[in-house]
């Protein structure tokens, strides 16, 4: 049992056997959570980078959590506050860490690719926490986590993502996992935020709400980019809301056991609204909790690896 | 061709197992405090059964847990690989009582180091002791066991397999030479 491999920089190019021993390894640390002592020594002496060059919260927050528990090290790099707002160049700062010998660097940037660029200038692992609109592959796994906890499958299930899929690296992860494990998936969401070709990823594609939700068995509502207002992608968030904006009234088109995902964070009454959000079908708590779980497996899988 | 021989049947395994009971009751005074965890994977049966013939002797219920100790192994990092790890279940405190770990083989200690590290997580016990079936010797750390099946006098280069399964009649200890 190992993962063979140095990096997770996507889900693309994770077989349906590396799933499935990241899913099933990240049940095995739940408990460590719920547990009086929430630490386990089981990486110590490891010491984790967290690079991030976009803002975040929770996924920076659930990965030093993660490794935290794990007994590692971890140090926080956030870019405003950094050398690269002196000018240093993306690979020289990723040469000067490697320096300093730490064991993995969770790497988020607003450039697709640049984790990939980074794995191979760089001998430790690297793990993707977003690159672009490219993949976050640690959200997809813990999106997979939840549904198969909850459903105890995931093949033969249908997800709907709807929102903004043309900009949406969760949106991508999603649609790799979710098809190599064998579930359905319908995006949804305005013609202007959808993907030209998005149907070869296997996905079928739909411009309404309702259509693109019809018996679900999940839905996956994203996260309207507030700042991409400006670019004419829709005219107005009211106008969003009404005809993408997930209610009491169009959740009915869903199956009745449907279960209401939301990467966050939310932006309550545009694409979600708040008696959704807070209602009995939403598992988007959850979500967060089995985030730090699925990372608690990576960096353990990763660091088992070396000798 | 591997050589193998079986040191303990079925019957065998069941006699020890009852001496060990009476010990482990001798010992502690009887059974107030007293709780049983077994190692994964080869000692969680035992421990049930050792607490069973516990139960039968006093008349009253045993606690058993199982502890898992992947997590707390001092290897994770040499032996090249991630190992599965298997469920921690210890449904009562752990302070103040009298815990007996329960393994199949002890071998270098190291196991033992693990799980004691592990179960001082879930509480302060009063005390610990160890119970194995079998010890095979060849210690790498300075711990010793409580309650012994059977002494087991092995070479390095030797297996010793412990089969117990909850149909006891094909439950056996052999020895594999390697060639």
């Amino acid at each position: 049992m190992k993962l063979a491999r140095k990096d997770l920089l996507g889900i693309q190019d994770l077989s349906v056997e590396e799933i499935n021993l990241i899913l099933d390894t990240a049940d095995s640390f739940i408990d460590v959570s719920t547990r009086e002592i929430k630490k386990v020594p089981t990486l110590r002496g490891v010491t984790v980078v967290n690079l991030f060059y976009e803002p975040s919260t929770r996924t920076r927050t659930s990965f030093e959590i993660a490794a935290k528990r794990l007994s590692a090290d971890t140090i926080n790099i956030a870019t405003s506050t950094s050398s690269v707002v002196k000018g240093e160049t993306f690979v020289d700062t990723a040469r000067n860490l490697e320096a300093m010998n730490p064991d993995i660097i969770v790497l988020r940037h607003s450039a697709a690719g640049s984790p990939h660029m980074l794995s191979k200038v760089v001998r430790q692992s690297v793990i993707n926490a977003g690159d672009g609109a490219h993949e976050h592959p640690t959200q997809a796994l813990l999106d997979m986590m939840t549904m198969r906890e909850k459903k105890k499958r995931l093949a033969g299930l249908k997800v709907a993502i709807v929102g903004d899929i043309a900009h949406s690296r969760v949106a991508r992860s999603n649609i790799y996992g979710l098809t190599k494990m064998g579930a359905t998936v319908s995006v949804g969401g305005p013609i202007t935020m959808m993907p030209r070709c998005i149907e070869r990823l296997g996905v079928e594609v739909h411009y309404k709400l309702e259509d693109a939700i019809r018996d679900a068995d999940i839905i996956m509502m994203l996260r309207i980019q507030l700042e991409r207002q400006e670019t004419n992608l829709f005219p107005s968030l009211r106008e969003y809301a009404r005809y993408y904006c997930l209610n009491r009234k169009n959740i009915a088109a869903a199956r009745d056991d449907v279960l209401i995902m939301h990467p966050g964070p939310m932006n309550r009454g545009v694409e979600i609204s708040p008696e959704i959000a807070d209602g009995p079908y939403s598992v988007i708590l959850e979500q967060v909790t089995n985030g730090v779980a699925v990372r608690m497996a990576l960096l353990y899988l990763l660091s088992g690896g070396k000798s | 061709m591997k050589k193998r021989k079986v040191v303990m049947d079925a019957e065998g395994i069941e006699r020890s197992l009852t001496r060990v009971a009476y010990q482990i009751l001798e010992k502690n005074k009887g059974v107030e405090d007293l709780v049983l965890v077994g190692i994964q994977k080869g000692g969680v049966l035992l421990a049930e059964r050792l607490a069973k013939k516990i139960s039968q002797i006093e008349g009253v219920p045993i606690p058993v847990g199982k502890l898992d100790i992947t997590l707390y192994r001092d290897d994770i990092m040499t032996s090249g690989k991630a190992r599965e790890i298997g469920k921690t279940d210890i449904p009562f405190s752990l302070d103040g009582r009298k815990v007996v770990l329960v393994d199949d083989v002890l071998f270098t200690g190291r196991t033992i180091r693990a799980a004691m590290d592990a179960l001082m997580d879930f509480g302060r016990p009063m005390l610990i002791q160890l119970a194995v079936l079998i010890d095979r010797g060849h210690r790498e750390l300075p711990i010793r066991a409580d309650f012994v099946g059977k002494n087991l006098p092995s070479s390095h280069s030797e297996e010793v397999l412990v089969k117990i399964s909850k149909r006891k009649t094909s439950d056996s200890v052999t020895i594999e030479e390697a060639f």
